[in-house]
């Protein structure tokens, strides 16, 4: 249609609070709008079960904050390749592995973090590359190759500690343990600071979302992300990148896996192979939740961190009112569904 | 429900000329703009009646309006003199509205006598009956004139046979009041004259056609009636004899448009483009060439004319010139006189090419993204400098290739999928433009939009080739073809028939050259 928009209000001319009330709403019927919304309606539940005042207590919010953190991370990448229409099944395992080979490098070689940072940093990096390369030069779908990175990242996970945690109990060679000294960086990383008020890791969530922001909104290759997901052909023909860009986007997603990894190894003082299974679907539900569409093309960083506060908030409520797992779980399965289908019907 | 009746022998009741269908005072508003305002359309049994109109006229709307899609805020409905309110698809099924679509619904995978009985299937208490279904389907295609197999997935067959067959579905439940919008959009002539053919054969039995189409020429071959809307309001209703076509334009646009194609030759300069023995294998092997060594040049301020009938290769040729095939095992391209490699569309966007495909919404527009994102796509380096973006300099050009080429909508930031088809095209002729070509490569730029953009259109390459582009132009409308290619290339199975100047070539002529007729050596 090409009549111009019926109300002009909201462009200038007079501003009454009929013109205010009509820019509210149409606020509250784009993306950002709706999932600010569902964390308002997820607040209030927690206002109203407040568990004894317990969810008026900064310490609650903060500790939400630092327990989403390293979904939250994980987020970051999952949300830019998502916006590309792909998916990175792999993150879980890609942290885990990160956790393991971090407290490794840190614990038992005794690595400086100067260098033992990067490495990891490089380490994730690479296996999203890995992926990346796979979806893009064999034209295998994304939830298949990164499917297959999963189950290897794991494997490796657990071949590089021997299937062991790497804590700092070190098993001597008569089956004995040899306590060593935890590594200064893991206390700095699980530190709080702020007269303890804000966690490390939520501060690198932070930075982490705001570069996946900047990336987006400001940088040519963020444009790109959001032309493949929305028409892959069209991108092609007008010259884009295509693979390099796709493998950017997993290489990237690798990389924030290896940041949450190394938050996750510092939270847990060890390296656990396991570490980080079913986080994958953490961030997925966070980056849907917020209302990045995974048909690609349409979304952002703004959604996915109104989708971790949502997310966040959502499980403090239900421990902190002592909602059993098996009945948090549950509900959280029908919330996720509530809040996507709530976001979409106000279409 | 039961089957009345799996072929055209469907008891289809009316006398010609018996109202099938009156819609009086329909209104329909979308987020308070009025997309129907207080229109009247009415249909008779054994009729035609065109319904024209630039893209965003209401047209669509009024007939999504009629096959149960949208519900209207007012008015009046009546099929058979009966009054109906229809709340889906569905119910203006049941009435014995169909309709085919632009966009087509079929499931690629699935066989041909599947799509064909889909959601009506033929079943033997509770199971799908697949070898009565096979025998109906088979039946019903062949009264069509279609010798195809029913067991095979649909999306092994060319788009224009899939469209076809998209007909024979509509076919299946008694339909009285069949709805076409655009449906020779992708058929070739003789697939034209076959459906022209069907549509003959519908009118006898007494069934009324709601019938869409933007190509002046199809508009009074198939009319008997012509309804105009424009802005949503009914302009009039005239019978075909009663409306001549500049009268049928100045009801569509409110103006003149003046004269239709106004190419302005501009002389020729240096010879811009040439392509020397072009060749684009078949996707199979085994297979003849798609494109069979093609040369062809194109001079600075030129217009070229491909011609083709479907499978000439006229569209590969294209892509293969553009890069958008990968490297080509046989060929060159010269740009300016020198010898470029051109093996990604990228590479071709560096040396000074512009592809614009046939196919805006699978290949050419982001739906998601806005407008002016689009428009910047392909240019977008020269806006993001060391690769942070300059949104100044970006929406600077943005709103200036947008005013030049007349793109309306609400602002820039619009979401490019809520604009109109025309609309879309010029956003994608903007992007091209954006990034200053030398050569534009231009697939049926005006498929699908109205009057009003072909026009713009139109004047766009006139203003291109002043400016000294060189411009390639595949375009199976044969009038436009004649008026604006300066020479005329006809390809034949990937090969060059012949090849007319403007001054010699007639509709005649090329089509016997695109058949295979040697009339003169290329």
């Amino acid at each position: 249609m090409n009549t111009p928009a019926a109300p002009a209000a909201a462009t200038g001319g007079r501003r009454g609070p009929l013109a205010a009330a009509r820019s509210v709403l149409r606020f509250l019927r784009s993306p950002s709008g709706r999932a600010l919304l569902s964390l308002a309606l997820v607040m209030l539940l927690g206002f109203i079960f407040n568990a004894d005042g317990a969810f008026l207590s900064w310490d609650t919010h903060r500790d939400m904050l630092r327990q989403v953190s390293v979904c939250g991370i994980l987020a970051c990448g999952m949300t830019l390749v998502i916006i590309t229409a792909g998916i990175d099944l792999s993150v879980g395992s890609v942290l885990g592995l990160v956790a393991v080979l971090f407290s490794l490098v840190t614990i038992r070689w005794g690595w400086s973090p100067v260098l033992a940072v990067p490495a990891c940093l490089l380490i994730g990096a690479a296996g999203g590359a890995v992926s990346g390369a796979i979806v893009a030069g064999f034209a295998i779908q994304p939830f298949i190759a990164t499917l297959a990175m999963m189950v290897f990242a794991r494997g490796l996970a657990k071949f590089v500690s021997g299937g062991q945690k790497i804590s700092t109990a070190v098993p001597q060679a008569d089956g004995t343990y040899q306590y060593v000294e935890i590594p200064e960086i893991f206390n700095q990383v699980s530190a709080k600071v702020l007269h303890d008020n804000v966690a490390v890791v939520t501060l690198i969530l932070l930075a982490c979302v705001l570069a996946c922001g900047v990336l987006l909104a400001r940088l040519r290759w963020g444009r790109y992300l959001y032309a493949i997901g929305g028409n892959e052909e069209a991108a092609r023909l007008s010259g884009i990148p295509v693979a390099g860009t796709k493998i950017l986007a997993y290489s990237l997603s690798g990389l924030f896996c290896a940041v949450a990894g190394i938050c996750q190894a510092a939270q847990e003082l060890q390296g656990d192979p396991e570490a980080g299974s079913t986080y994958e679907l953490s961030a997925i539900a966070i980056v849907v939740i917020g209302g990045t569409s995974l048909r690609g093309g349409r979304g952002g960083m703004l959604l996915t961190l109104l989708g971790v506060l949502t997310i966040g908030y959502l499980e403090k409520i239900l421990s902190i009112n002592a909602v059993g797992e098996a009945s948090r779980l549950m509900l959280t399965g029908a919330i996720i569904v509530g809040a996507v289908w709530f976001q979409r019907s106000r279409k | 429900m039961t089957m009345a009746g799996t072929t055209l022998q469907a008891e289809v009741p009316g006398t010609p000329g018996e109202p099938l269908l009156t819609m009086r005072g329909m209104r329909k508003a979308f987020a308070g703009t009025v997309a129907l305002d207080e229109v009247d359309f009415d249909l008779r049994a054994g009729e035609v009646h065109v319904l024209a109109g630039e893209n965003g006229a209401g047209k669509s709307t009024l007939i999504k309006v009629l096959a149960g899609v949208y519900q209207p805020d007012a008015g009046e409905m009546r099929v058979a003199g009966r009054p109906v309110r229809f709340g889906s698809p569905h119910q203006a099924g049941a009435h014995g509205i169909a309709a085919i679509h632009q966009e087509m619904s079929l499931v690629g995978p699935m066989t041909v006598a599947d799509n064909i009985f889909l959601g009506r299937e033929l079943t033997t208490v509770g199971w799908t009956a697949t070898r009565r279904q096979r025998t109906a389907a088979r039946e019903l295609l062949g009264q069509l004139g279609l010798d195809l197999d029913p067991t095979r997935p649909v999306e092994s067959y060319p788009i224009a046979v899939q469209q076809l067959i998209e007909i024979a579905k509509a076919l299946t439940g008694a339909a009285r009041i069949l709805i076409m919008d655009e449906p020779t959009s992708a058929l070739t002539d003789p697939e034209v004259e076959r459906l022209f053919a069907l549509i003959d054969s519908l009118k006898a039995r007494g069934c009324g056609i709601v019938y869409i189409s933007h190509k002046m020429e199809e508009i009074y071959r198939v009319a008997d009636r012509i309804t105009v809307l424009r802005d949503g309001h009914r302009i009039g209703t005239a019978p075909r004899e009663g409306l001549p076509p500049p009268e049928l334009v100045r009801w569509m646009i409110g103006r003149d448009l003046g004269q239709q194609f106004p190419r302005r030759s501009v002389p020729g300069g240096a010879e811009r483009l040439s392509v020397q023995g072009l060749t684009v294998p078949h996707r199979l092997r085994g297979l003849p060439p798609v494109v069979d060594r093609v040369s062809l040049q194109v001079r600075a301020g030129e217009i070229l004319g491909l011609a083709g009938l479907q499978g000439s290769g006229a569209s590969e040729l294209l892509h293969g010139v553009f890069g958008s095939l990968g490297p080509l095992p046989e060929g060159r391209v010269l740009l300016d006189g020198r010898a470029v490699t051109i093996r990604s569309p990228g590479e071709a966007l560096r040396h000074g090419l512009a592809l614009l495909t046939a196919d805006r919404k699978s290949s050419g527009i982001v739906p998601g993204m806005s407008l002016l994102h689009n428009v910047t796509l392909a240019a977008l380096p020269r806006f993001s400098p060391g690769g942070w973006l300059r949104p100044g300099l970006e929406a600077e050009a943005g709103h200036r290739h947008c005013r030049e080429l007349r793109v309306r909508a609400a602002s820039v930031g619009q979401d490019v999928a809520e604009l109109s088809g025309g609309n879309q095209q010029k956003a994608l002729l903007a992007r091209w433009q954006t990034t200053q070509p030398r050569v534009f490569l231009l697939d049926e730029p005006t498929r699908g939009i109205d009057v009003g953009a072909k026009a713009d259109v139109y004047d766009l390459m006139n203003r291109w080739t002043e400016a000294g582009a060189a411009l390639v132009l595949i375009t199976s409308e044969m009038p436009e073809l004649l008026a604006m290619a300066d020479r005329i290339l006809v390809l034949h199975r990937g090969r060059v028939a012949a090849c007319f100047p403007r001054a010699e070539a007639t509709q005649d002529r090329i089509l016997r050259a695109a058949m295979g007729e040697s009339e003169s050596a290329p």
